[in-house]
């Protein structure tokens, strides 16, 4: 069932980038975004009847050579099944949306076809993040990490005759790209130390890895901790976190859907999924992961910050996505995985319900995404107000103080606050803060543009069309998915509370762990019996691997796929391998270290630390409502008494200004110079100096023995050679 | 079918001396009719040569399908592929008829183009075949001439210049070749590649005029092996005649030269230095790798500046072997894996970039990269075409170029993780440059006048793509479709380098003691 959910958008990309010639765009769409929900159906179902023990389906070979040995291959377990509901779900929603906005578009010309290659784009974007997550080896992940960075260059650069939309397009993938050089390298040092990039022989390696040393570069490192912060660098890179993040708000050029399933929902989050799905390494990499943390608690602070003063509405979503990424990681560096991937999978809900509403209201207001250009909108698109609404609920995190009842983000970022304040207080106090301001700028959005008096159609653009500068609401096709997304972002932070953030045990048991590590190996295995126990009738063959009628069972598991080879963990040979290497991958999603009680003690903090998220929720609206309702002249005053701070924020700390001084040109400058100095005057001049200044002689003579006719001087050269080696031979002995 | 090799190597050559000799008259029909002979031709050539890879057993290491004669002066013609250089010769085959297809449109002196490019073909594959020492030095020189006479004939405005400086730079490298083949001669007595594969040349310290040489006579014939094979490759700094010949070739020729003549470079690396010298090359191999990895950054920066189309893909091209000799210097599994893979991939992939530029140069006559902008709207089968094989080019895994890069990396980092590093950052530059090129080429507006009546690609045109797209795709997918060719025969070659060394190691031991 996961392979059809995997190639699904695949066949959809397909069929809809080179069928619609045949049979038009609208039935390309229509099939792509059919398959599309067939995929988020078919992810629901495992999603809820997966069983926790992890499953591995393989497909084909791929890169084989002497011991590396990578295959295109399926690894399903909890991880694996959230991402799926995640990216198909928001994905199938974003193709429904697209039929909408994707309808009239001015930046076409009359009788130009994009939408068809719109929706193969976004389809053969979701194929590749589903290979990503659904990758069981390093280097696939690396091919779906490479893949969506594809697919998003080219749904930013969409509109390719805009200049800005390519620059932004080729940003993006350019600073991508740096983090892949250190995703790569963490793969190079991994594959050194292990032998294998495969999980379960390097989540078997991870307790030997924190014991070896790892000689890279100029020094000795521990190999634990080096690869980590390798892989990490991916993840910086992929989910705009600070340093590399400048892309992400330049990538708001692409068309709205594209910023709501690449630029909120999926792709960013896929650093976040990498951390989480390397935790059998990272959690013996202390200091590695104390550097994410920390990373993350900055970033989150420093785009909150930035979306603070923004005007432009898609920016300021964007900063708050980078902002929110920063919570995940904080979450993650802390040891608390779970709690990320809650946050990852709420935010994935109610970010993608803004921009989409976002879109909405760009959509009714004829593509005007200035938000001081917007104002009382909520009377002219209803609808969207009230999704927008029930979105900037859930991120400023609305709920009950102390109960688990809220919006989605309410219980999540809380348990991301509070395994901060567990683990690391400073980071703690940075992530309030960001809540305050995370308040402030929702609710500025909110207020800037469904409040107040209408600044729009003041015909200061004097276009005339004065019945076009009404706004309108958004067709249904659009308002579906909003609908729908709006149910995630209510409801499903209260209904997976307790599996992402309950009791321990619970965590462990959804995401299929051994329970609490008390005892040693026998411990484990009994524990694995017991999670299989607990589990439908079929995993009874699980609990017995030396059983013979295991081979007959398995694949009854899942859907037997003919060709496909399908092994339940238990029973799969490599286990043997990795286990003969000294150790057995932990199973499960994810892995806790035996010292991380992170889920444990995040329950314990003190009660005001539960309740201050609310109470910075609460500052931030009320600061708020004060500036943009109450006293709207105010928000002015205060940017000219801070003017300093003010610009500085404005322009984003300048982090673009000072790579274009520090990057940019100088490569430029270089390029130009090894060009001109190096190969014109330096190897052209010196090195060859005499070939250089024979050429131009040999070629007058030639010019003059043969007159213009090459074909002599040609076969003199043949007799030249040919004499030459028959003389040589000659003297050589014979 | 004991000839098979030489069936293959020289039907194109007999076909070249048909048209020489039958074919008269130097109008239009007589044109067609030889570009017909010439497709033909290459494409049975490309039919025959199937019937090595499907009877090419890859778990023999030894050579296969050998053919042995006396021939002039008790020299002897041998022939004979193994798993290094079997797909080689395969890629050549398979190139040959697209390379045809591509000078469709050549008016100029049609016939003798056609004879330059069957006898290309024919000392092309006769330097992957050839398994006498002075059979694969006639075969390796000789190829130049054709070459030479392409650029120097149907090139560009500079073309004489260009053609000269391709003939010396390659020519002047292997003299030095020449030499150290007779050397080696007087030293193993035989000028049979097997033979002296199995010989082991002498690696004790020479002292030449004061100047201790360690690794002695291999040293010497490995650097003047090097000599030869690092400018054809070429790699840095050797490179600058690369870029020149590539701007003054036609498109075809551009296209042979990029995909199969450079591979001659590794190739013969992998046949000559690595195997005959392993002391040296192990001693040498630091050297090399910066060598490489400085190839790989250099260029990269150089192609960022570039103006034209044909020089910033020529300056690629040069990045892109730079990973090939970083992975045969490697030495181990994995390096040498991805250098061959490289070579097939890239073989495939520029072979197309620069019939993608050779699109455009035929309907404009310009290769400027400012003179176009927005071809998009005009030519959407274009841009798609052209977009894949830049990012195939950039490494996009799922194509064939991630592949020999991956590999070659890997194999590289268990040597020395610095020069890995610093080549890794090739993943960064080389999407800088060919994005920018193709967004200055392709998107944008369409707004200069004389491209708005540009017309998208013809069948031809298309025809000659998809068979590539098929390759650098399926190899990419299905990359154990090289792998398990070349994987045997590459073991045993490691599994032999790794010994010599350690015999010499050991050797050198027993001297100090």
């Amino acid at each position: 069932m996961t392979t059809i959910i995997l190639f699904a958008p695949m066949f959809g990309a397909l069929i809809c980038g080179f069928g619609w010639r045949f049979f038009g765009e609208t039935a390309g769409q229509v099939i792509a975004t059919g398959l599309l929900f067939l995929a988020a159906f078919l992810s629901w179902i495992v999603f809820f009847t997966f069983d926790g023990v992890t499953q591995h389906i393989t497909i084909l070979r791929w890169i084989e050579s002497g011991s590396l040995f990578t295959e295109w291959g399926i690894r399903l377990d909890r991880l694996t099944a959230i991402m799926l509901v995640v990216v198909t779900t928001v994905s199938a929603l974003v193709h429904l949306y697209s039929f909408g906005y994707m309808a009239h578009d001015d930046n076409w010309k009359e009788g130009e076809h994009y939408k068809a290659r719109f929706f193969a784009y976004l389809s053969g974007f979701t194929f590749a993040m589903l290979m990503l997550v659904t990758g069981d080896n390093l280097v696939q992940i690396f091919f779906g990490w490479e893949g969506v960075g594809v697919a998003s260059y080219l749904l930013i650069g969409f509109y390719y005759r805009k200049a800005s939309a390519n620059a932004a397009a080729m940003k993006a993938f350019i600073v991508n790209r740096v983090g892949d050089f250190g995703f790569a390298l963490g793969i190079f040092g991994l594959y050194y130390m292990t032998d294998s990039v495969r999980f379960d022989d390097i989540f078997a390696a991870g307790p030997q890895l924190a014991n070896e040393t790892l000689s890279f570069l100029w020094r000795d490192w521990n190999a634990a901790e080096v690869i980590s912060v390798l892989l990490f660098v991916g993840a910086m890179g992929k989910s705009a976190q600070l340093i590399l993040h400048t892309w992400l708000p330049d990538a708001m050029e692409g068309p709205t859907p594209v910023s709501a399933l690449i630029h909120a929902a999926t792709m960013v989050t896929a650093g976040v999924f990498l951390v989480c799905r390397m935790s059998p390494i990272m959690e013996f990499a202390p200091n590695a992961l104390a550097f994410i943390t920390g990373l993350g608690a900055v970033t989150a602070f420093f785009a909150a910050t930035v979306g603070l003063v923004q005007t432009d509405i898609k920016r300021v979503i964007a900063y708050s996505t980078c902002s929110q990424l920063g919570y995940m990681f904080v979450a993650a560096g802390l040891g608390a995985y779970s709690v990320a991937m809650f946050h990852l999978f709420t935010h994935a809900f109610f970010k993608a319900m803004l921009f989409l509403g976002a879109g909405s209201v760009i959509h009714a207001t004829h593509h005007e995404q200035d938000m001081r250009n917007y104002g009382g909108l909520r009377k002219h698109i209803p609808y969207t107000f009230a999704a927008m609404m029930v979105g900037t609920l859930a991120i400023t995190g609305v709920g009950i103080p102390l109960t688990h009842i809220g919006f989605a983000g309410f219980l999540s970022k809380d348990a991301v606050i509070e395994s901060a304040f567990a683990g690391a207080p400073y980071a703690f106090w940075l992530l309030v803060i960001a809540a305050f301001m995370t308040s402030f700028y929702s609710w500025r959005l909110m207020f800037l543009t469904f409040y107040g008096a209408p600044r729009w159609g003041h015909g200061q653009n004097g276009h005339g069309h004065d019945h076009h500068q009404e706004p309108h609401e958004s067709p249904r096709l659009m308002l579906i998915p909003l609908a729908l997304l709006g149910l995630g972002a209510i409801f499903s932070g209260m209904i997976w509370y307790n599996v992402f953030f309950g009791k321990e045990e619970a965590v462990r048991s959804w995401f299929g762990m051994e329970m609490a590590a008390e005892g040693g190996h026998g411990e484990a295995a009994a524990a694995h019996g017991a999670t299989a126990g607990d589990a439908a009738a079929t995993t009874e063959a699980h609990a017995a691997p030396a059983a013979p009628e295991t081979g007959g069972v398995a694949p009854t598991a899942t859907d037997a796929e003919g060709h496909a080879a399908v092994a339940t963990e238990a029973a799969a040979p490599e286990a043997g391998h990795a286990a003969a290497e000294g150790g057995k991958a932990p199973s499960g999603g994810i892995f806790f270290g035996p010292d991380n009680h992170i889920i444990h003690e995040a329950h314990d903090v003190p009660e005001w630390v539960k309740v201050s998220p609310f109470v910075a929720m609460l500052l931030g609206f009320g600061l708020a409502f004060q500036f943009y309702i109450r006293r709207p002249e105010q928000p002015g005053q205060l940017a000219r008494t801070f003017w300093p701070v003010y610009l500085f924020f404005l322009n984003k700390w300048y982090f673009d200004e000072i790579y274009d001084f520090l990057f940019v040109r100088p490569a430029l400058w270089i390029a130009r110079f090894l060009w001109k100095r190096g190969d014109g005057d330096v190897i052209d001049g010196t090195i060859n100096g005499v070939a250089l200044g024979f050429i131009p002689w040999v070629t007058r003579a030639a010019v003059r023995v043969q007159s213009g006719y090459l074909f002599h001087y040609a076969f003199a050269m043949v007799l030249g050679i040919a004499a030459l080696i028959t003389w040589v031979t000659l003297a050589g002995g014979y | 079918m004991e000839n098979l090799l030489s069936i293959i190597t020289f039907l194109p050559g007999v076909a070249a001396a048909i048209l020489a000799l039958f074919l008269r008259g130097d109008d239009a029909a007589a044109g067609r009719n030889a570009k017909w002979v010439a497709l033909i031709a290459t494409t049975t050539t490309f039919l025959v040569s199937l019937f090595v890879l499907f009877q090419f057993d890859p778990s023999d290491t030894g050579f296969q399908f050998i053919e042995e004669y006396d021939w002039i002066f008790g020299l002897k013609y041998k022939m004979g592929v193994d798993g290094i250089s079997v797909l080689l010769l395969i890629l050549t085959t398979f190139l040959m008829p697209i390379t045809v297809a591509a000078c469709w449109t050549v008016e100029h002196r049609v016939k003798e183009y056609m004879i330059a490019f069957l006898m290309l073909e024919t000392l092309m594959l006769g330097v992957f075949c050839a398994l006498d020492l002075v059979l694969f030095y006639l075969f390796f020189e000789a190829g130049l001439i054709p070459m030479f006479l392409i650029i120097g004939i149907w090139g560009g405005k500079d073309r004489i210049y260009a053609a000269f400086k391709f003939f010396l730079y390659t020519f002047l490298g292997s003299v030095l070749m020449l030499v150290a083949m007779i050397a080696m001669y007087v030293d193993a007595g035989t000028t049979d590649m097997v033979q002296l594969l199995n010989h082991t040349f002498s690696s004790e310290t020479l002292t030449i005029a004061g100047f201790h040489i360690v690794g002695g006579f291999q040293t010497l014939l490995f650097l003047a092996f090097f000599a030869s094979f690092a400018v054809k490759m070429p790699m840095w700094p050797v490179h600058t005649w690369l870029p020149d010949a590539h701007v003054q070739a036609p498109t075809a020729g551009s296209m042979v030269l990029a995909a199969v003549l450079l591979k001659m470079g590794g190739y013969g690396f992998l046949r000559f230095n690595l195997p005959m010298f392993p002391v040296a090359a192990d001693h040498l191999s630091l050297f090399c790798l910066w060598l490489s990895a400085i190839a790989v950054v250099y260029t990269s920066f150089v192609a960022l500046a570039q103006e034209d189309m044909k020089k910033l893909i020529a300056y690629w091209s040069v990045a892109h072997m730079g990973f090939v000799t970083m992975g045969i210097f490697a030495a181990n599994q994995q390096g040498i894996d991805g250098a061959i893979f490289q070579m097939i991939s890239h073989g495939l992939i520029s072979g197309a970039l620069f019939f993608c530029v050779g699109v455009i140069y035929d309907r404009m006559h310009t290769r400027e990269i400012d003179a176009y902008g927005g071809l998009v709207i005009r030519m959407p089968a274009y841009a798609l075409f052209f977009m894949y094989f830049t990012l195939a080019n950039v490494g996009l895994p799922g194509t064939s170029g991630f592949v020999g890069e991956f590999l070659a990396m890997i194999g590289t980092f268990q040597v020395n993780t610095w020069v890995a590093a610093v080549a890794a950052t090739g993943v960064i530059l080389s999407p800088a440059y060919a994005l920018w090129l193709y967004r200055r080429v392709i998107f944008g507006d369409l707004i200069k006048e004389a491209l708005k009546s540009i017309l998208d690609m013809d069948r031809r045109e298309t025809a000659i793509l998809i068979p590539l797209v098929i390759m650098t795709l399926y190899l990419g997918i299905y990359p154990a479709a090289v792998t398990d060719i070349i994987g045997p025969s590459v073991a045993a070659m490691v599994t032999n380098h790794d010994a010599a060394i350690e015999a010499a190691r050991a050797a050198a031991q027993v001297v100090q003691n």
